[in-house]
């Protein structure tokens, strides 16, 4: 059934999110800290591990691609609800601060995958 | 109309459905029509999510009533969710293959975003060690900004400018991945690691990929994640302290 597929999303999402939380208390902060990230290592061991096992259905795997077809849309709605204005209106600090830092971190990446590379290769 | 009122504000998540898909449908149209594809659909679709949040303010379209399931549906809780659930494509192998480079880019990620937020506002003409800092942590998200801001006790109008420029970020991330995405590599999973420890706000690296190619979205948004965390630790402590021994 798909809600199995839907079920075992909610319980890593769950877990990620509690440990994510837990480890933002233990640090001293108010964030959760990697907390989807947890979650996704979840997801990923935990189908693997059951697919292996031959437990997981088709309709299993379906409740779970619905959700993850589901995030371009979210991702939409998600930019239409941010506070576009505020950004706009603070004038040219947020704006030329904002649009450096960001271009400065794309240009580091061709940099920084490269220093991964040859590590891995030793 | 009233009637038609009511039921849209009992229903506001499933109208939001409806909104999301007309925008998308429109977006793709626009896309293969106009632009021949050469900007992809779902980069057009954000940028007319971002356009219409310009009607509202702090949330948006989403602070008239009609559009308040838009809030829901582009809230933390779901697209956290759909986030995660992406990772069922994802290959652990590869996560593990790049990981070191993960760490790198996380960690000069939030170096350099605070940094150079740090210099530019020095240069804008800031000078006290608490805006400075605030204005850096702003520099690696919006949600880094603000909690560095109330730590460090700065004055409430540079906490706004600091929210401001992690919105800036992420309207730049969205709108300019898919644009740089040859220049810079991104085309593998080791990559988009590196960028979402790079660029770091969760919404701007998810919407940037998924604009550029939705297969790298788990990977980047994988690394993201530990960024705001890390930026929260180390900004009101380790960088705050080191601008004060130098300033």
């Amino acid at each position: 059934m798909k809600i199995y597929g839907v079920a075992l999303l909610a319980f890593c999402f769950l877990t990620g999110k509690l440990i994510g939380n837990y480890l933002g208390v233990f640090l001293g902060l108010e964030s959760d800290v990697g907390g989807v990230g947890f979650a996704m290592l979840f997801l990923m061991l935990a189908y693997t591990y059951f697919k292996k096992k031959g437990i997981v259905k088709e309709l299993t795997t379906q409740g779970i691609l619905f959700w993850s077809s589901m995030y371009l849309p979210i991702i939409v709605a998600m930019a239409a609800t941010q506070n576009v204005k505020a950004a706009v209106s603070q004038g040219p600090i947020a704006v030329v601060i904002g649009v450096v830092v960001t271009l400065v971190g794309f240009f580091l990446v061709p940099l920084i995958s490269k220093i991964g590379q040859s590590q891995n290769e030793k | 109309m009233e009637v038609v009122y009511k039921l849209i504000d009992k229903n506001g998540l499933v109208f939001a459905f409806l909104v999301v898909g007309i925008i998308m449908y429109l977006s793709f149209l626009v896309s293969k029509h106009l632009f021949k594809n050469k900007i992809p659909g779902v980069a057009l679709a954000v940028f007319a999510g971002l356009l219409l949040a310009l009607f509202g303010s702090k949330k948006g379209i989403a602070d008239f009533p009609l559009f308040a399931g838009m809030a829901l549906l582009g809230g933390s809780m779901l697209r956290d969710f759909s986030v995660v659930a992406t990772a069922m494509g994802a290959d652990l192998s590869k996560i593990k293959q790049a990981g070191w480079a993960g760490v790198v880019g996380l960690f000069s990620g939030v170096f350099f975003s605070f940094f150079g937020g740090v210099l530019l506002a020095f240069l804008l003409g800031y000078r006290d060690v608490e805006s400075l800092t605030t204005l850096g942590a702003g520099a690696c998200t919006y949600i880094v900004g603000p909690i560095t801001g109330a730590a460090v006790g700065a004055s409430s109008d540079v906490i706004a400018i600091s929210i401001a420029i992690g919105v800036v970020k992420t309207i730049v991330a969205t709108i300019g991945t898919p644009l740089v995405a040859k220049t810079i590599g991104l085309n593998t999973p080791q990559a988009a690691l590196v960028f979402g420890g790079l660029i770091g706000t969760t919404s701007g690296v998810t919407a940037g990929l998924a604009a550029t190619d939705a297969k790298l979205v788990p990977y980047g948004a994988f690394t993201a994640t530990f960024y705001t965390g890390l930026g929260c630790l180390l900004c009101p402590s380790v960088f705050y302290f080191a601008l004060k021994v130098f300033l």
